[in-house]
């Protein structure tokens, strides 16, 4: 018999047997789920079906949040909470005593008020040249450009690196000893340049490796925005003698405005929680050059000796406000968005 | 008709031999020891312990290996967590932070004075709550002393003198001095570095002059002897002769110079006796390299004592073989071979006093383990105050993360020590509730 033949009888096959046993199963199902739509009503139903979802919500975010909520007003070494102190919003006092903000040193916390400070600069820093970038990207790869579906690979190819591939990868790049870009430097007969030994070199690369990483990502939602913009409205503008810039400014930008506002507001979210890549790429430093909240949280809770586990719930707290906020700000423009 | 006789015989032979093995699988008693490696002594451990679980069947040890970094913080959550995810055992080197877990071994040992002669006073009292307590809690499992390496070979092809080999005395200013010419002879990248540890910076502090104890436990982190080590370290980083990848590339953590060390990239390396055991794998024949006496300075010529110890944990359901075990492993003859076999200085007085035929045939070794051996006597009491204080660990943190800081140009030295200062004071009304 042809193989191909007895393929797909073996397929049918199973198919069928598959089904059968699926059968089984609902009419088993409705053995169950009848009864108790007969005695809850249809309507409640959907409480029945999300349950599975709210219970595995529940156990590994809601309550870890609570007891995060809690840590945040206790003190002490156990990370058992009958045996920690109850002592209010210490922690919190603790965390924002400062006599001049803007010089994290006479702060009580001076490394949480670095880590804010660093954390702003690299936000504004950070989202702004990648939002940047990702649109010239996005712009160019709308174009009828030669090889046009292997730069759309090439671009969001780094997206789906771990951010741990990403940072070694940057690091062995931009190492004083041993790193790709010095060696090039040495043999160009130049000196070798500490990126990640001076300060403001390693603000700067952190940056560069977080838009190199991400910017695929958003150059998509972007490149997606722009192709919903019909092509109509460039023609009507072309008729009426508008240039290029003037296309891009009066139709382009008003109409791709919903998208770069959710594209802002994720990017934002996601800069305020940076760890992972900046953590293998400098550990937060030269000293806390690139000490970012999050990672003055990491530190306080699991490097720290003593362990102040209630002064990094604290911070995580005050991390979560300014999370909240941002998410509010994203619901709040993303319906208007609608609206328009 | 015999067929039957004999599933029948089978039968009941299977009836009355299961019920004993299940017997004989209920008495046998799982132990786990939390262990973290620097070098081969986990492989030593498990030789050893494969000769006790001969002598005692009914006892299994399983050796739970994590790395250093995350093993306090494992241990932590075990012992608090309890039940069977809590080790009977742990290897640590924070050994204040655990006090509250501690089993002491005291009424299941069969002979009790043998430890307290074995073992240093300091050391025992380091697992102990105060002064009333006396209990047995855990032992050394090795002593480590902080002192300098040299790679002897540069010296030679540099024509430098060592200055341990001509001068009775040389300072951290001679040894630079001398390093740095080395450096700049033999064309190798770094003359000098230290590790990323408040623990190494005490050594050098305290030999110029540094006093950082009080009688009251409590911390003073000021002094002039403390200042010159600081600013001589971030003179290092100033005149770019020590590696940046250790202090300032490697952000807040722990970090060690050993590989910069091993390649032969760099002279003198201050770190300790731990070591050897990787140098003597790790350099082979490549270059001869030594371990030479710590640098003297107006506060004498000290090292800072160290070590990990094995404790018992009072999470364990199995006491008495856990102190079985511990007892077994306190052994002259065992902690002997586990010392010669892992290069380790032992931490048993006896031991210490004997000797140790070491398992090596490699020269440097032979000659490292008599320099640090030498090193012991010249242990100041303030640097087995600093290791064994209860926010000894504080001040080690602090004093490494605050000069990182200083390295770059984040903190003054003035306001390094004042955050120094203040993390400490935190940290002593933490633990004795005193101002």
């Amino acid at each position: 018999m042809n193989p191909f033949k007895l393929y797909g009888l073996f397929r049918r096959a199973v198919d069928a047997v598959v089904a059968k046993v699926f059968e089984r199963l609902m009419t088993l199902l409705d053995l169950v789920l009848l009864p108790l739509q007969r005695l809850v009503g249809i309507k409640r139903m959907a409480y029945f079906f999300i349950a599975p979802n709210m219970l595995i919500f529940g156990i590994f975010i809601l309550l870890p949040m609570m007891l995060n909520f809690y840590y945040g007003f206790t003190s002490g070494q156990s990370i058992l909470l009958q045996n920690r102190d109850y002592v209010g919003t210490d922690n919190l006092d603790k965390l924002l005593s400062c006599k001049d903000y803007s010089d994290p040193n006479s702060c009580d916390e001076d490394l949480f008020w670095r880590g804010v400070q660093n954390t702003t600069q690299y936000v504004v820093a950070q989202v702004g040249t990648m939002v940047v970038l990702a649109l010239i990207a996005a712009l160019a790869l709308n174009q009828k450009i030669m090889l046009r579906g292997f730069f759309r690979s090439v671009f969001f190819y780094p997206v789906l690196l771990s951010p741990v591939v990403v940072a070694l990868i940057w690091k062995w790049f931009l190492r004083y000893d041993n790193g790709l870009l010095n060696a090039l430097l040495v043999s160009a007969g130049h000196d070798r340049v500490q990126f990640l030994a001076d300060p403001n070199w390693a603000r700067f690369w952190v940056i560069v490796v977080a838009d190199w990483a991400q910017m695929g990502f958003y150059t998509l939602i972007l490149l997606a925005g722009l192709q919903s913009i019909p092509a109509v409205l460039y023609e009507a503008a072309e008729m009426d003698g508008a240039n290029s810039w003037q296309r891009f400014q009066h139709v382009t930008l008003p109409l791709l405005m919903p998208t770069m506002t959710v594209v802002l507001v994720l990017a934002f979210i996601r800069a305020v929680q940076v760890f992972d890549q900046v953590f293998v790429l400098t550990n937060g430093g030269p000293g806390t050059a690139t000490l970012y909240i999050v990672q003055y949280i990491y530190r306080q809770a699991f490097v720290e000796s003593p362990s102040q586990y209630g002064l990094a719930a604290a911070a995580s707290l005050v991390l979560a406000l300014v999370l909240l906020v941002l998410t509010l700000a994203q619901l709040f423009f993303s319906r208007r968005s609608e609206a328009v | 008709m015999k067929k039957f006789r004999s599933v029948l015989m089978i039968l009941v032979i299977a009836a009355l031999v299961l019920p004993l093995t299940a017997l004989h699988a209920q008495e046998t008693v799982n132990l786990r020891i939390l262990w973290y490696n620097d070098g081969n002594e986990g492989d030593v451990l498990r030789d050893l312990l494969d000769r006790f679980e001969a002598d005692h069947p009914n006892i299994k040890v399983t050796i739970d290996v994590v790395a250093y970094a995350d093993l306090h913080n494992i241990l932590q959550t075990q012992v608090e967590a309890g039940g069977d995810s809590a080790p009977d055992m742990a290897r640590v080197t924070d050994t204040a932070r655990f006090r509250d877990f501690y089993l002491d071994l005291t009424p299941y040992l069969p002979d009790a004075d043998y430890w307290t002669a074995s073992f240093a006073e300091p050391v025992l009292n380091s697992f102990r709550k105060g002064a009333d307590d006396t209990g047995l809690y855990g032992f050394p499992t090795q002593f480590t002393i902080t002192g300098p390496f040299i790679n002897r070979t540069l010296f030679e092809q540099a024509g430098v003198d060592v200055p341990s080999d001509v001068m009775d005395e040389p300072t951290w200013a001679d040894w630079e001095a001398a390093a740095t010419e080395v450096a700049q002879v033999t064309g190798v990248p770094y003359a000098i570095a230290i590790d990323r540890s408040g623990h190494r910076i005490w050594g050098p502090a305290l030999s110029n002059g540094a006093h950082s104890l009080n009688d009251d436990g409590s911390i003073m982190v000021d002094s002039p002897g403390l200042r010159k080590t600081l600013q001589m370290i971030t003179d290092w980083h100033t005149n770019n002769i020590t590696p940046l990848g250790v202090w300032v590339e490697s952000g807040g953590e722990y970090a060690s110079a050993r590989p910069d060390f091993v390649n032969g990239q760099l002279v003198m390396y201050m770190s300790g006796s731990w070591q050897i055991s990787g140098f003597s794998s790790d350099i082979g024949t490549s270059f001869d390299w030594d371990a030479v006496p710590n640098p003297y300075g107006e506060g004498g010529s000290t090292g800072i004592p160290g070590g990990a110890v094995l404790a018992a944990m009072k999470t364990t359901a199995h006491p008495e073989e856990t102190a079985m075990v511990m007892d077994y492993l306190v052994q002259e003859d065992v902690l002997g071979e586990f010392s010669a076999r892992t290069l380790f200085i032992p931490g048993h007085v006896g031991l210490a006093a004997k000797g140790v035929d070491y398992v090596t045939d490699d020269p440097n070794v032979t000659q490292a383990l008599q320099t640090f051996l030498a090193e012991v006597p010249k242990l100041t009491p303030e640097a087995y105050g600093l290791q064994y204080s209860p926010i000894g660990f504080t001040f080690n943190t602090e004093l490494r993360d605050r000069l990182g800081q200083v390295i770059v140009g984040e903190l003054t030295l003035d306001e390094a020590i004042a955050k120094v200062q203040e993390a400490v004071d935190a940290a002593y009304q933490q633990v004795y509730g005193g101002s």
